[in-house]
């Protein structure tokens, strides 16, 4: 019984945690909304953090900018709402809608004109990335400490579960395809993967310390990928190197014009963006469906009560429906890029083991009718 | 489209993070994870085979020990039978042997009854021949009491002689 209300009250928590933010966005509007701006706040990165149910306070960040001007660093509350800010002789402000640097935090010059500092500040996505890294280590340290003080005991509870899945990642992915490299890749690889789930599952929930949508970012899949892209090529074999600029191919496709080596070296770079790609795109395909689908009942608000109660009914259903799958995509996502870096990296791995067996294979058969003559 | 322009603020932290993570977990994490998830793996491996192996022996051995259990029961019926065999031997020797005693004895007995029985057969003739004697002696004593009847046996006993001669 206490498990069914539990479980009601979270759906009501994650539904209404959904709304307030839209709504807000609303009222400020006047009436109007602009679902493509919402979405595109939604989705894209911040200097702070917004809390449920108000839209004027933030958790403030720091923003870090330095350029000409020399090295700054303020909280973002003292520029929100297109306030100025001047610290020292510079003055800063986040450059408004429809103009150049558009959310972006710019120096304004003298004469009116803006100037983009270099921005390393502490924003929304960087936040939720620190404190998924945090938990990453907490978890991980969790497992080591068990492990080290208890040996070969089960786990119960959430170190056996972070256990379960490590077990899951290195015994299903990584040990079979790296085989006796796979100590070495293997750490690389479960820290992607958790951090990944971590983000994912982070970004899932609204409120702090969630909501932001930093795996559906397209630097931060493309960071990802690149470190993979130097495990694979960094580590590589002389052998996978072979295979890239000398292919084992008919002559005409590698000699006069290097088709196959081309093809190889651009395969090479598309790996990296596939898996770029992939993350980004799944993990914002599922947010931006989340709230399109509560968005929806502010759209049909115009339309009377009947027709918002319904879609609000219809939409919450469905929202609801699709943070439960995008749950079930987190760990499918981040499965799938360790898979696939996993792969990657054994790409670079290879050996001339093909030759190996076949000589094997040789020497057998010669070793047999040896055998079978002096009988 | 801001949503394809990648940050540059966020690469930065994202490459500071990852390398930061990587760094703490691959030199306090992961590595004891790994290491004891595989000798883990091993030690469950190593003890199915183990159980494995006892089983076998297990099976082994049980099946050794009925087999001796039934040889050991054979040789006990065996010996059971071999017994028998010997007691039955022996009854039979002992009762062959007192049989041939007893007709040793027997035997024995009667060569000594027939001896005796001739002994006394003996003796008894010598006796009644000397009874005879004596009564022919004294027949005899009487009938030559004449000097008539003495020739006339001189007589034929001298005839007999000559006719003998």
């Amino acid at each position: 019984m206490i498990k069914k209300i539990s479980t009601f009250l979270l759906i009501l928590v994650v539904a209404f945690a959904a709304i307030p933010a839209a709504a807000s966005q609303e009222q400020s509007d006047e009436g109007k909304i602009k679902p493509k701006d919402i979405i595109f706040e939604h989705l894209g990165d911040a200097y702070g953090w917004e809390v449920p149910f108000n839209h004027h306070i933030r958790i403030p960040l720091p923003i870090i900018v330095f350029g000409d001007c020399g090295f700054h660093c303020f909280l973002s509350s003292r520029v929100e709402h297109g306030h100025k800010y001047t610290d020292g002789d510079v003055t800063f402000m986040i450059a408004p809608k429809g103009e150049q640097y558009a959310g972006k935090i710019v120096q304004v010059l003298p004469d009116g004109k803006v100037y983009k500092p270099f921005d390393i500040s502490i924003t929304k996505n960087v936040m939720a990335l620190f404190i998924a890294a945090l938990l990453v280590v907490w978890s991980v340290a969790a497992v080591a400490r068990w492990q080290k003080r208890n040996q070969y005991k089960a786990p119960r509870k959430f170190v056996g579960a972070l256990e379960a899945l490590i077990e899951f990642i290195y015994t299903g992915v990584i040990k079979p395809t790296l085989g006796d490299r796979a100590h070495k890749f293997a750490p690389y690889l479960l820290t992607v993967f958790f951090l990944i789930l971590y983000l994912n599952l982070l970004g899932l929930i609204v409120v702090f310390p969630g909501g932001a949508n930093v795996t559906g970012n397209i630097a931060v899949t493309l960071v990802l990928a690149i470190f993979t892209f130097l495990a694979t090529n960094i580590l590589g074999t002389k052998h996978y190197w072979k295979e890239i600029l000398w292919p084992d191919v008919p002559l005409w496709l590698k000699f006069p014009l290097p088709i196959m080596p081309l093809i190889e070296i651009f395969g090479i770079f598309t790996k990296p963006a596939a898996l770029t790609v992939r993350l980004f795109a799944n993990m914002l395909g599922g947010h931006m469906i989340v709230i399109v689908l509560t968005l929806l009942i502010f759209i049909f608000a115009v339309m009377g009560p009947v027709v918002t109660g319904a879609t609000t009914v219809v939409s919450m259903l469905f929202s609801i429906f699709m943070l439960l799958i995008d749950v079930l995509v987190s760990f499918i996502q981040a499965y799938v890029f360790t898979m696939l870096s996993t792969l990657f990296i054994s790409f670079g791995q290879e050996h001339e083991h093909h030759h190996e067996i076949k000589q094997d294979a040789d020497s057998t058969d010669h070793a047999s009718v040896v055998a079978t003559s002096t009988k | 489209m801001e949503l394809f322009t990648p940050d540059f603020g966020l690469i930065f932290w994202m490459f500071v993070a990852v390398a930061v993570l990587l760094f703490v977990l691959y030199k306090w994490g992961w590595p004891v994870i790994v290491k004891n998830i595989e000798s883990r793996a091993d030690l469950i491996d190593k003890g199915v085979e183990y159980a494995q192996n006892a089983k076998e022996q297990l099976d082994k051995a049980r099946q050794q020990s009925e087999a001796y259990l039934a040889e050991a029961r054979n040789q006990q019926a065996d010996m059971l039978r071999e017994a028998e065999r010997i007691k039955t031997k022996i009854i039979d020797d002992a009762r062959e042997a007192a049989q041939v005693e007893a007709r040793k004895v027997m035997e024995a007995a009667k060569i000594s009854i027939e001896q005796e029985r001739k002994e006394a057969q003996q003796q008894f003739r010598n006796e009644v021949s000397n009874f005879a004697l004596d009564i022919a002696t004294k027949v005899v004593r009487k009938q030559l009491d004449d000097p008539q009847s003495q020739s006339k046996l001189v007589n034929s006993l001298l005839d007999e002689m000559e006719k003998n001669n």
